[in-house]
């Protein structure tokens, strides 16, 4: 009973109409040759146009800051982008899209990446004394940098390779992306001064995409 | 009339600020004040509006490059017009700083409730330029126009019970658009203990670059203390009030935790969340190291003095 609703979300989704208005699943040429192309180039969008202000000298008055703020909404919003797969494929029924995700996760990783340096590089400018302090006494840096760290073994085990190699424990392990997420948007809401309005988006955001899985489990799988 | 023209054989502001940049700060003021004023054509402008003329600098500036009036002009924490650094020049757009009014209040012997224009007239309008320390971790160095603070308060008579004073900024949603979130405690306030607000340095700034004081940096009037985090220099300013005991102020209140009383600039007392011992220099190239955070914003040699004794850490 408790799940009508989303049945019939699931029952639109299917419906002959909204099939016909996105179109049947695209062939794995498309997806391999123009679908995953496309992504990609888009995905690398937010990079190139701040590589691009930062040789124009159009980073606005504090450089330092707006990478720092850039690289990391992006890294959050692919994290965001990334749990999102899941609940978008089931709910339309384009399977498909999972052959995205790993591109998706590895971007996230990628924008952690250049958070991280522009922290190394830029704000701290490899004074490693202040930052081996630095990590483990501020509470917002010791959580993204959590999140940083536990990237790592996802991006080692993204492989088909490694897929398989894992069987049952590489989705256990993978499962890991759902703490990641959270000190993400911690690291964010622990470091704003006093207008949190905007870590709250994301905060919400996470916990619609979190709560569709707990609602699935609970409710739809165990049937 | 404002126009103060002081007499002085001092340097006058036009020999110590960069040609372009005045230049480019009389465009930008002609632009941003009206748009109808044409190059030239100040006198259409209110006498509110004019620029203070041939104003002295005083011994206390910095020989430090100023920021450009592009950067101290449109990156403003000033969460009554917003809480984004580019809000305030945005917001604050349809300010009308006038008309303006002063409550002075409290242990003195002269109260009162004081037009701006009466309450700045005898006052000596003078060129200081300050690094200005955010406790967010970055500095500029602005170029004020503005007179003491302790002359302004003395007019007053405070009395022995005044061993501090009280500032409040304007509290009207209608003008302050950003006031209408309660993201802080609604109107702002801010304090200084009676001698700190007796020290030489502090100022009551009415002018920027020689300029009346833009919407964005807190006009028509506001405090500028430059050994403290920026915060505690408050905008905008209707109300001064000498108390005997210490006021409450808005981001103690907000965190009383991060941000002290005292709120020094201090690079061995680290804000809970970030550390203080550096600070990047607004308009350096970013790719370059920070600069190292001075104790007292480097001004120790004349308010080191007020905090003799005191513990720091715990006064913070």
């Amino acid at each position: 009973m408790k799940s009508e609703g989303l049945t019939s979300i699931k029952s639109i989704a299917k419906s002959h109409t909204f099939q016909f208005f996105i179109m049947s699943s695209p062939s794995s040429t498309t997806i391999s040759f123009i679908i995953k192309p496309v992504v990609f180039l888009a995905c690398l969008l937010p990079f190139v146009m701040l590589v691009y202000a930062a040789f124009m000298g159009s980073l606005g008055v504090n450089p330092v800051e707006t990478l720092t703020l850039e690289t990391g909404s992006w890294a959050l919003r692919f994290l965001l982008i990334t749990l999102s797969v899941t609940p978008l494929r089931m709910i339309t029924g384009q399977s498909w899209l999972i052959k995205l995700r790993r591109m998706l996760g590895l971007f996230a990783f990628f924008y952690v990446s250049l958070h991280f340096t522009t922290y190394i590089w830029f704000d701290q400018y490899f004074d490693w004394a202040a930052i081996v302090k630095d990590i483990p006494k501020r509470p917002f840096i010791t959580v993204g940098f959590s999140a940083f760290v536990l990237l790592i073994p996802l991006v080692l085990t993204s492989t088909n390779k490694m897929m398989r190699r894992l069987k049952r424990n590489w989705t256990k392990l993978h499962s890991l992306v759902y703490v990641i997420a959270v000190l993400g948007v911690l690291h964010f809401l622990w470091l704003v001064k006093a207008d949190t309005r905007e870590p709250l988006i994301y905060a919400g955001i996470l916990l619609v995409l979190l709560g569709y899985r707990a609602y699935q489990q609970r409710f739809v799988k165990s049937r | 009339m404002v126009i103060l023209i002081k007499q002085s054989s001092g340097i006058k502001s036009s020999e110590i600020t960069p040609k372009s940049i005045y230049l480019n700060r009389r465009r930008f003021m002609q632009r941003s004040l009206a748009g109808s004023v044409l190059l030239g054509m100040n006198a259409m402008l209110p006498a509110w509006a004019k620029p203070w003329e041939g104003i002295a600098n005083s011994a206390f500036s910095t020989s430090e490059k100023p920021n450009t009036l592009e950067a101290i002009t449109t990156y403003n924490n000033f969460y009554e017009f917003g809480t984004g650094k580019s809000d305030p020049s945005k917001n604050a757009r349809n300010f009308t700083p006038r008309p303006w009014s002063i409550a002075v209040e409290g242990e003195c012997a002269r109260p009162g409730v004081f037009d701006l224009e009466d309450f700045i007239k005898s006052e000596t309008i003078e060129e200081r330029i300050y690094r200005l320390r955010c406790v967010e971790g970055w500095s500029m160095v602005i170029p004020w126009a503005g007179f003491s603070l302790a002359d302004m308060l003395k007019k007053f008579e405070p009395t022995s019970k005044a061993k501090f004073v009280e500032f409040t900024t304007l509290f009207d949603k209608s003008r302050m658009p950003g006031q209408e979130r309660r993201v802080l405690n609604w109107p702002y306030v801010e304090g200084l203990r009676i001698d700190e607000a007796m020290n030489e340095l502090p100022i009551m700034a009415v002018g920027l670059y020689g300029d009346v004081l833009p919407n964005q940096n807190g006009a028509p009037i506001r405090l500028v203390v430059p050994w403290k985090y920026g915060f505690k220099s408050i905008k905008s300013i209707v109300k001064i009030r000498f108390t005997e005991t210490q006021p409450s102020t808005t981001w103690n209140i907000a965190a009383p935790r991060e941000y002290g009383f005292y709120s020094n600039v201090n690079p061995a007392v680290d804000h809970p969340r970030w550390s203080q011992a550096k600070e990047t220099r607004i308009g350096e190239p970013f790719w370059k190291p920070k600069h190292k955070t001075l104790m007292f914003n480097g001004y120790g040699e004349q308010v080191a003095k007020l905090y003799e004794g005191m513990d720091l850490k715990k006064f913070f």
